[in-house]
């Protein structure tokens, strides 16, 4: 197979898993980048942050940073925590961001949510390079963004029609991508684990402040249940 | 904030980004064996953060205010559903999404 050929046929499995992809982000860059429009920054401001943070919610943060104060460390720390979950992927995908050559670096510069679940999940057909195929996933869900993030700050003040349960489209893909997961594992304790800690944390801490509590929950069961678990995946095996 | 602070700023934001992005790749380089631990979480943790994901999405749902939930409960319930039976990723997602904006468009 030529390098075109090659190329071409992973683009072509990589774009109909970030269709999904294409909707959210477009709508959720678009009121991202009118956000920024309607707090007085050039259209500029939402392209570049979109294009360089490329992590959502972070984006989002990041406007009130910028209307505030000027504080570096505390622009650095909030980014940390926000963004932890991050870590998380990494573990996760130590083995499939290596050894695509310098593809890698994008890979891992283009860790979202998004791109991370696609990637994680998919189902690569036979025959498709695989780093090609994570890449286009997660390049083709970065264009998404950043022509909402910018379109937004361009446009944002003149579009008028009833967008409202369209962000909806996030929960969708994370249920569905949760199913998947679901569906190939032998047992579901982990599932559980992370369904159960992450409400009792949503309960006890609120919505703002929950992320961190629920991940590190998650880090405890998870450890503590670490011998039982692997005694069963060997015993399955 | 002038121009220069609000470069640096958003370098900051980058910066913390790109660090949560990379340190796990640079703590466990290709050469070394991944420690046991660090392999069993791999393994383990994607269903869970999936999990955590899920109800990311629904933090700012109120139970005892507004529609109760209740679109996001149908939404999900359709999501569900069509997922069972298709398995089209594409299809799952478009039915609960339209389902759920004809419900908070339209009926609560």
């Amino acid at each position: 197979m030529s390098n075109r050929t090659k190329l071409k046929e992973a683009f072509k499995a990589a774009f109909p898993h970030t269709i999904p992809i294409f909707a959210g982000f477009w709508f959720l860059g678009m009121t991202y980048g009118i956000y920024m429009n309607v707090s007085g920054f050039s259209f500029l401001y939402p392209m570049f942050m979109s294009m360089t943070i490329f992590a959502g919610s972070v984006e989002f943060v990041a406007v009130s940073l910028l209307l505030g104060a000027f504080n570096p460390l505390q622009a650095l720390a909030m980014t940390l925590m926000i963004n932890a979950r991050h870590l998380f992927y990494g573990i996760s995908m130590l083995d499939k961001y290596r050894g695509n050559g310098l593809k890698d670096i994008y890979l891992i510069f283009g860790m979202c949510d998004e791109s991370f679940s696609i990637n994680y999940t998919a189902d690569i057909p036979e025959g498709i390079d695989r780093g090609w195929f994570m890449f286009f996933v997660t390049l083709l869900n970065q264009c998404y963004w950043v022509f909402g993030a910018t379109l937004g700050g361009i446009f944002g003040s003149l579009i008028h029609f009833n967008t409202e349960g369209l962000d909806f489209v996030m929960t969708a893909m994370f249920v569905v991508i949760f199913m998947e997961q679901w569906m190939k594992e032998k047992n579901h304790i982990s599932a559980f684990v992370g369904l159960g800690v992450s409400l009792l944390c949503l309960i006890a801490f609120g919505a703002e402040n929950f992320i961190i509590p629920a991940m590190l929950g998650i880090l405890g069961v998870l450890t503590l249940l670490r011998a039982p678990l692997e005694k069963e995946t060997e015993v399955r095996q | 904030m002038t121009f220069t602070q609000q470069i640096i700023t958003i370098g900051m934001v980058v910066l913390g980004t790109v660090m949560t992005r990379f340190v796990p790749f640079l703590v466990f380089p290709a050469g070394k064996p991944t420690p046991k631990y660090i392999q069993y979480l791999g393994k383990v943790l994607p269903a869970a953060v999936f999990g955590l994901l899920v109800i990311y999405c629904l933090k700012n749902v109120s139970l005892f205010a507004g529609s109760h939930g209740i679109p996001e409960l149908i939404g999900i319930a359709v999501v569900v559903g069509l997922h069972l039976w298709k398995r089209q990723m594409l299809i799952s997602i478009a039915g609960g999404t339209v389902c759920y904006m004809l419900l908070v468009q339209f009926v609560f």
